[in-house]
């Protein structure tokens, strides 16, 4: 289980966090979407070795949404 | 049987002035304080103590500590476990034992006889069933033998607790280098976890003939244990096993012998600056024919029970070996008086130094194997070749064979925690390689078998981390050790004797009975990757968990396919490395702790009318509903029906999900999310919505009411409730963060209290209001609010029966008046409450969705026939996109329809598969809702049915298992279809 820095609350158990997945663009409009591209954002993830940005929100707490850099491998957690 | 005392002189572990009685399958033996019970029962002349998994065969003590899958008994009494291994579990007064998997007795056990059936119970067995010719057909047999123990029956007297740890180091394991490791950090200053899963602390010091300092190993490690135990930023654990080793250098112990006493176990949840695994090694098995046999131990095991324990574990020896440290093991049996018939050492050639050794057994038989065990439930004798030729040499009479295969470093834990492997060509065995978590590894977990330099990489790594972690270091200090085998461990790579019989069974997985003829069945059956081949045997699945299956299964199969250790690879080592119990994971965290219930504030009133409560979802505790006394359910629920249909009902419905939304982009959120629009939306004038999710499934339903011009009330399942927080929580802080609203959950905020019937309005004008509840003042789906009794409200005209219905909301804290002045109010309109059960029965016959019924998770509005609620003009909602490009391509879909079974007496079940002939096996659809209709005195149903718009009067049939019920198609809707009722 991790350990996760909530801006508000410090440092905090993991079970107290909702990750919302690796951070992406803003929802694009649909009309500016091809099918394709439509499908590609609803179920495309880069799931990516290594280092990505995430959403964290410290939801059974703050409720405070922030992000952080995790690598995916091993875990790390870069909040800096 | 006559009971013999095994008993000799010495045994550093027990303190012979304190007996302990016990009992172990209905009689009673004595032991003494500081005995496992393995130990106990072996000096009572025990040495037969369960029946094997699949074969149902004798077992007995085969190993030491975890290691000895095969000793597992259960355990009698208050806090009846089962599944307990006797070579872990510490002798106490009374403990009562008894086998496991033998049925009548363990002697005669009638299970035994499916040994016979071996040859037709191959390996995957159990897959094999579900491919042919069924599995029904061998699944009584299955469960009946399965398993091992029994579920215990009650819950444990003492409780399951669970603490959150924080230190800079956790050293795993209390051996030799784990010992050192402790010194060295704790002598930093370090705050220090120093967990071991055995009994004692000291590992393989405890039964080693080394001096340290001129000290026995016993005296080493108590006074280090002395030591740090005076620490105070030490932590000492005893009997506790780390078992997971999770990401963030996060571990998980299970200490099953806790203080204080009140507690059965606790589960310890450490999260550590650097890990120290010094787990030390496990020795191996070599399999060959019958090596299960009571009788057939580790070489390890038995100078452990002899030193540590003073119990013969026989009285006649075979040694059979392919390294140097079985013969620590020929010096404790001679040491014991145990003769010696034999060793055997695959090896052609060995030190000087061994061979001196060997010199204390009649035999000593180089280049050769042992072929075969005789004897059922005891050795008798062992059959021994030479390694060239295929015929048995010798027969051997003995009790006892010693085996070593060599040594595994115990790399569990490490390999949890993400780190690689490597196969290690000295000493023939994988040890840790690159490590991905702030860990080290140190001693015999990483191949250092030799005491010295066990204690010296402990010390070592105990320094890291201490240095690691920014503490000033300690010198090593300098130890002298004396051992007398002090010779470089040299081992010859040696996996397995195949039996020369074909039923021969020669075991790689004692707990799991797999034999090496099943793994060669698997690998000429095709199965050629070893995580395959581990689940298609179950070799070192189970209790094993890789202790002592793995490293020789892989021996097997890289032998067998003619490639390295290496390229065969290990399978992953998962959490946990010995089995938990449940309660650990809850601990105190049971029941309605975990998960607490919901109440509203008009719950105990429901209680006191005699309501009968459920969990409505989402642990919103709910009226079902409301009995008089001698009435039945099914008449109650009648009568609630006729209730709201022909007077006035009252129904709680608080839990409903409720969310206040705020801001100038309110109306864009709400466009988003619903498929309809929202725009110009009178301020007091509500809406019914679809959402769905973006995958253009439906995902909530519920009416929206816009309180001002930037402020709107949203509603939405009961059981939804959470997850329509998070999804709006997320979509506006992640996927439209540019858009300027805010919402409130405010679902407890505010209680409601739903008057429902055609009488509803002439009683709410009965009472004190400054709201007009006339029809053309306050129309359908509006709202108004104002003071009703004295209480401010918030009255909305949404209708879940179908009937004429107003939902007074309330502070929470009046809700209770609320409904009291209702209750009484009606009382001359003869109200009476309504549970969820009538309600049920409303909505369907007004053919209303329900989540869960007909929204399943597959369905789009289209599917239920309401085209009407996706809008035509927006270019933009969730899921809008997903549901066109679906639509595009599916040409059959299914739709909502009613259901008039032809019996109109007969109620189909809910979920029930829908067939278009009574032969047919193709379910076209199902039964979404099923319920008696009191106003239609017949019953009635809601379902999905493949085009089921487009048959309409078509007869379909319900597979209730087996029994089959036709039914004739309808539209989803069965009362007052213009909806004149609701809008009156």
């Amino acid at each position: 289980m991790l350990l996760i820095r909530c801006p508000w609350c410090g440092l905090r158990s993991e079970s107290e966090f909702h990750c919302n997945g690796e951070v992406r663009p803003i929802r694009p409009h649909s009309s500016s979407l091809t099918d394709q591209q439509s499908v590609q954002h609803t179920c495309d993830r880069l799931n990516f070795k290594g280092w990505i940005e995430e959403d964290w929100c410290h939801s059974k707490g703050c409720g405070e949404w922030f992000r952080l850099n995790r690598h995916t491998v091993t875990h790390e957690i870069d909040q800096d | 049987m006559s009971i013999r005392s095994n008993r000799i002189a010495g045994g550093d572990l027990i303190v012979r002035s304190q007996k302990i009685r016990f009992e172990f399958n209905g009689r009673k033996y004595t032991g003494f304080q500081g005995d496992t019970l393995a130990s106990a029962l072996m000096a009572n002349g025990i040495d037969f103590v369960s029946r094997s998994f699949k074969y149902h065969r004798p077992r007995g003590f085969s190993a030491s500590g975890y290691a000895d899958v095969s000793s597992m008994v259960q355990i009698d009494g208050d806090e009846d476990t089962p599944n307990v291994l006797a070579s872990v579990t510490p002798l106490s007064e009374g403990l009562t034992a008894r086998s496991v998997n033998c049925w009548p007795s363990l002697e005669f056990d009638v299970g035994t006889a499916l040994r016979l059936l071996s040859p037709i119970i191959p390996a995957g067995f159990y897959y094999k069933t579900f491919m042919w010719p069924h599995w029904h057909l061998f699944e009584p047999f299955i469960r009946k033998i399965a398993g091992f123990g029994n579920a215990p029956n009650s819950i444990p007297v003492r409780c399951f607790g669970k603490s959150y740890d924080y230190c800079d180091v956790l050293i795993v394991g209390a051996g030799p280098s784990g010992l050192s490791a402790g010194l060295a950090a704790s002598r930093s200053g370090a705050r220090v976890i120093l967990a071991d899963d055995m009994l004692q602390p000291g590992g393989g010091l405890l039964s080693s003939s080394a001096t340290i300092d001129g000290k026995s190993g016993i005296e080493w490690v108590s006074e280090v244990v002395e030591e740090l135990d005076a620490n105070p930023s030490v932590t000492r654990l005893q009997n506790a096993t780390a078992w997971g080793y999770l990401e963030g250098n996060h571990v998980v112990i299970s200490e099953r012998s806790p203080t204080p006493e009140n507690l059965l176990r606790r589960s310890r949840r450490v999260w550590a600056k650097q890990v120290i695994i010094a787990t030390g090694a496990f020795e191996r098995p070599i399999v060959f024919e019958n090596n299960d046999r009571p009788g057939v131990m580790q070489a390890s095991a038995v100078s452990s029970y002899i030193r540590n324990y003073a119990v013969k574990p026989g009285q006649k020896a075979v040694v059979f070996t392919n390294n140097n440290s079985a013969y620590r093991t020929v010096s404790d049996l001679s040491r014991a008086g145990i003769s010696i018939a034999a060793v055997v050492d695959v090896r052609s050639r060995v030190d000087d130094h061994v061979v001196k050794v060997a010199s204390q057994a009649t035999d000593f038989y180089q280049d050769s194997i042992v072929q075969t065990v005789y004897g059922n439930k005891r050795v008798t004798g062992v059959g021994i070749r030479s390694r060239e030729t295929g015929r048995i040499k010798r027969k051997i009479d003995c009790d006892l064979v010693c085996v070593s295969g060599g040594w595994n470093p115990i790399v569990h834990l490490f390999s949890q925690s993400g780190g690689s492997l490597d196969y290690n060509e000295q000493i023939h065995a994988f040890i840790p390689a690159q490590l991905l978590q702030k860990s080290l590894v140190a001693g015999a977990a990483r191949g250092r078998f030799n005491l010295r330099d066990s204690l010296r990489d402990g010390f070592e790594a105990g320094k890291l981390a201490a240095e690691t972690i920014g503490l000033p270091v300690q010198a090593q200090p300098s130890l002298k050790v004396i051992d007398r085998f002090d010779a470089e461990y040299s081992i010859e790579e040696f996996w397995s004797v195949p039996p020369i019989n074909r039923l021969g069974k020669a075991f790689v997985d004692l707990a799991g009975d797999v034999t090496v003829n099943d793994l060669h069945l698997a690998l000429r059956e095709g199965y050629e990757s070893i995580e395959h081949l581990k689940r298609y045997t179950t070799a070192g699945m189970g209790l094993d968990q890789g202790k002592t299956a793995n490293v020789t299964a892989i021996g097997i199969v890289a032998k067998h396919a003619g490639v390295s250790m290496a390229e065969v690879g290990t399978t992953t080592f998962r959490p946990p490395y010995t089995p938990v119990e449940f309660g650990e994971f809850a601990g105190s965290c049971t029941e309605d702790v975990v998960l607490p219930y919901r109440y509203t504030p008009m719950t105990e009133w429901h209680k006191s009318a005699g309501a009968v409560m459920f969990e409505a979802g989402a642990r919103w505790v709910r009226p079902s509903y409301y009995p008089l006394s001698g009435e039945s359910m099914d008449q109650a629920i009648q009568r609630e029906c006729r209730t709201v249909r022909q007077g006035v009902g009252i129904y709680d419905g608080s839990p409903l999900a409720k969310f206040a939304i705020k801001g100038a982009d309110s109306e864009t959120l709400l466009d988003l999310m619903y498929t309809n629009s929202f725009q110009n939306l009178d301020i007091q004038q509500g809406k019914y919505g679809v959402m769905l999710h973006e995958d253009g499934r439906i995902f909530d339903d519920g009416v929206t009411f816009r309180l001002s011009d930037d402020e709107y009330l949203m509603s939405g399942a009961t059981g939804n409730g959470i997850l329509l927080e998070t999804r709006l929580d997320s979509f506006i802080n992640v996927e439209r963060p540019d858009l300027n609203v805010l919402f409130t959950p405010v679902t407890s905020q505010w209680a409601n209290a739903t008057v429902c019937g055609p009488l509803a309005r002439t009683l709410l004008e009965s009472v004190e209001s400054d709201i007009n509840f006339a029809a053309d003042a306050f129309p359908f789906m509006h709202m108004r609010e104002g003071v009703f009794a004295d209480m401010s409200v918030r009255i909305f005209r949404v209708s879940f029966t179908g009937e004429l219905s107003f939902e007074i909301n309330t502070p929470a804290r009046y809700g209770l008046d609320l409904w009291t002045h209702l209750i009484k109010a009606g009382d001359q309109f003869d109200i009476c409450p309504i549970g969820s059960e009538a309600n049920h029965v409303l909505r369907v016959e007004k053919g209303f969705i329900s989540l869960g019924h007909e929204v399943d998770g597959t369905i789009d509005p289209y599917d239920l026939g309401m085209a009407w609620i996706v809008s035509k003009k927006k270019s933009d909602f969730i899921g809008m996109k997903a549901m066109q490009i679906r639509r595009k391509n599916d040409d059959t879909r299914q739709h909502l329809i009613g259901l008039l079974p032809i019996n109109s007496s007969e109620l189909l079940p809910e979920g029930a598969p829908l067939i278009s002939t009574i032969k047919s096996t193709r379910a076209e659809g199902f039964v979404s809702a099923s319920v008696w209709s009191s106003t239609l005195d017949r019953t009635i149903a809601l379902g999905l049915l493949a085009n089921g718009r487009e048959r309409l009067d078509e007869t379909v049939y319900a597979n209730a298992n087996g029994t089959i019920i036709p039914a004739i198609v309808c539209k989803p809707i069965f009362y007052d279809s213009d909806g004149r009722k609701m809008r009156m």
